[in-house]
């Protein structure tokens, strides 16, 4: 018996940081403009001590204002979707739950285009506008996810095959919606269509949104760390954790809450980036085991390392033009995807 | 027995240590119907019962008498309609599930697992009412998991993958979890339901040990007549929502009775260990 202790995840995190490090370089040497490591360890070294300024070669400056904020952002897309998954395969008692299939990306995709269309006639403060978009997207996914929990009961329990099925033709519904939408309104600030529906990381934004990210990120996972025991006994159906302590209610509602926004959080930025949220928790059990309280940080890292390294292929495979980096998740994600369903019905 | 006289009871019994666990069912009465409006599809009738520390009690009955609704009820995962059920003095179904699961463990019919885990993970899981929600077992919930798997003999499964060991084994080690949860009241829902017989006679002999040596009160749902007559102190009789009677297997274990109940011939004898013993007749004997 070695139960999971604070120090253990502490080792299997840091393992997974030095990787998140090596993937973060290896991103940021990539791409259709090469740059030397030494040019870039010496760039990297002046934006730490504050002397952003002297970096005067324009490889920095694509390095330091173009594929760092990229980076960041893929790491914060990639562990705010795996959370989200680990937390939905755990509320759901279903291991395909991943926001993607069940439709919960394009749920917020839709919230977010529609706080963007609204945005302009609300007449609201720079700083309250900037947040309505999240917001739409949270709103989004928050409706989905209760839409999908309701089609997915049969005779008041959750199906595993009807909740997949109910998130697959929810997503396809939705997606129609936006192309609708994309299509008839012509406002100049909703970005594309292949953006809502395939997710990219190309937009940059304004340093406070990062910021944004960081915080919301760390709010919500920590909320839903602070259940992971809970989450753990959960997975062994509701009576059962309620007879062995749990609060099912309560923790039900903070998942559901944290999770549909680290959802919107991801796609108010990127898109419904697919399949993340699937595929890395998935990975991080075979390797690290089921429990909760390791599953969930490691699934954080493993996101953002996932996320990155599918970013940079998608950077670089077709250079000087993009993929969409849910176009190489999907590529990946859905043949797994298949494999663990069949496997399951095995 | 008088309002005032079960009240001064229930303030002593609250005051007493957690050794003293004592049940006690008072006319509890439940409906249960799909739409309010309409008349309730079941009832349970007015039941009362009490169990003593160290007491196994099992609740007998056909299908569709009650048995599951009334183990619901003491388990406090169901409010009465009207009555009450006390544990220690403090009714069940209004404790936290924290509170709740710190006193009362359940062993369900059968228990889903979505990502198999070891056996003392398993087992582990049993400890989480007794602490914070985060949390990180400390060296006294790894040893009391390890001795309630000693306690059931399954010791030995430990590192073994909950996917890989028999019904048996895996009954064993649900039982071993309740028992790491240190419950004052231990219940089992049809626990023999899917095991052979050797099996089901090792499990209930278990449970009598159990509650001996832990000063457990258990109640246990079954339909194993003999066993139930072989190893209960009291038998809590059910037909269609209405308790008949409640007492020891002799006084329950009558050929009119029991035929009338279960609705099949019988016959009633007294087994070698001096407890009564059911044989079921066939139709054309």
């Amino acid at each position: 018996m070695r139960p999971v202790t604070l120090r253990r995840i502490f080792l299997q995190c840091s393992i997974l940081v030095v990787i998140l490090f090596v993937v973060v370089v290896i991103a940021l040497k990539f791409g259709a403009v090469p740059v030397s490591l030494y040019a870039l360890g010496h760039d990297l070294l002046r934006v730490l001590f504050g002397q952003s300024s002297q970096i005067s070669s324009d490889y920095g400056l694509i390095v330091v204002n173009i594929r760092l904020p990229r980076i960041l952002l893929a790491i914060l897309v990639g562990a705010s979707l795996s959370v989200a998954g680990t937390s939905f395969q755990a509320l759901l008692r279903n291991p395909l739950a991943d926001p993607y299939v069940l439709g919960v990306s394009s749920g917020a995709a839709l919230g977010a285009i529609l706080a963007l269309i609204a945005e302009p006639y609300l007449a609201l403060s720079p700083a309250l506008s900037a947040l309505l978009t999240p917001l739409g997207a949270f709103l989004g996914a928050a409706a989905t996810v209760a839409a999908v929990y309701v089609l997915g009961r049969r005779e008041g329990q959750i199906d595993s095959s009807t909740l997949l099925l109910g998130g697959v033709i929810t997503a396809s519904f939705l997606s129609a919606i936006i192309t609708f939408l994309m299509s008839t309104i012509t406002s100049g600030n909703t970005r594309g269509m292949a953006f809502w529906l395939m997710g990219n990381l190309s937009t940059s934004f304004q340093k406070s949104v990062y910021w944004f990210l960081g915080i919301g990120f760390f709010v919500a996972a920590g909320a839903i760390y602070t259940t992971a025991n809970d989450l753990n006994l959960l997975l062994a159906g509701e009576k059962e954790a309620m007879h062995l302590g749990v609060d099912v209610p309560r923790v039900r509602l903070v998942v559901y809450i944290a999770a549909s926004f680290l959802t919107g959080l991801a796609v108010s930025v990127s898109g419904a980036v697919g399949y993340v949220g699937l595929i890395v928790p998935h990975v991080m059990r075979l390797i690290f085991g089921s429990d909760h309280r390791t599953l969930l940080p490691t699934a954080a890292l493993g996101g953002a390392i996932a996320v990155v390294f599918a970013d940079t292929l998608a950077r670089t495979i077709v250079a000087p033009t993009e993929l969409a980096v849910g176009a190489v998740t999907a590529i990946v994600g859905a043949p797994l995807f298949i494999y663990l369903l069949r496997r399951r019905l095995a | 027995m008088s309002g005032g006289s079960v009240l001064a009871r229930n303030a002593n019994e609250a005051t007493r240590s957690s050794a003293d666990a004592r049940l006690s069912v008072e006319q509890v009465s439940y409906a249960y119907s799909a739409n309010p409006t309409q008349a309730p599809l079941f009832t349970l009738e007015a039941t009362s019962f009490q169990a003593k520390p160290g007491e196994v009690v099992a609740i007998l009955g056909p299908n569709a008498s009650g048995k599951s609704t009334l183990l619901k009820l003491i388990a406090g995962a169901l409010a009465p309609l009207s009555g009450r059920i006390l544990l220690n003095g403090f009714v069940t179904h209004s404790l936290t599930p924290r509170t709740r699961a710190q006193r009362i463990a359940v062993v369900q019919q059968e228990s889903l697992l979505l990502f198999p885990s070891r056996v003392w993970e398993f087992v582990l899981q049993g400890r989480h009412a007794h602490g914070r929600s985060l949390r990180f077992e400390s060296d006294d919930d790894v040893m009391i998991a390890k001795n309630a798997l000693a306690q059931v003999g399954a010791a030995d499964l430990s590192d073994r993958s909950m996917d890989q060991i028999s019904g048996g084994e895996k009954q064993r080690v649900i039982l071993a979890r309740a028992l790491a949860q240190q419950p004052l009241l231990l219940l089992l829902d049809e626990p023999t339901l899917h095991l052979d017989i050797a099996a089901q006679v090792d499990l209930l002999h278990t449970l009598r040990r159990l509650a001996a040596e832990n000063r457990y009160t258990v109640v246990v749902v079954t339909h194993e007549l003999n066993l139930a007559a072989e190893y209960t102190d009291q038998i809590v009789l059910m037909q269609r929502g209405r308790c008949l009677r409640v007492g020891p297997p002799s006084s329950i274990y009558q050929r009119e009775l029991l035929e009338q109940v279960f609705q099949t011939p019988l016959t009633v004898e007294l087994g070698p260990s001096g407890r009564p013993r059911v044989t079921v007749l066939s139709d054309r004997q």
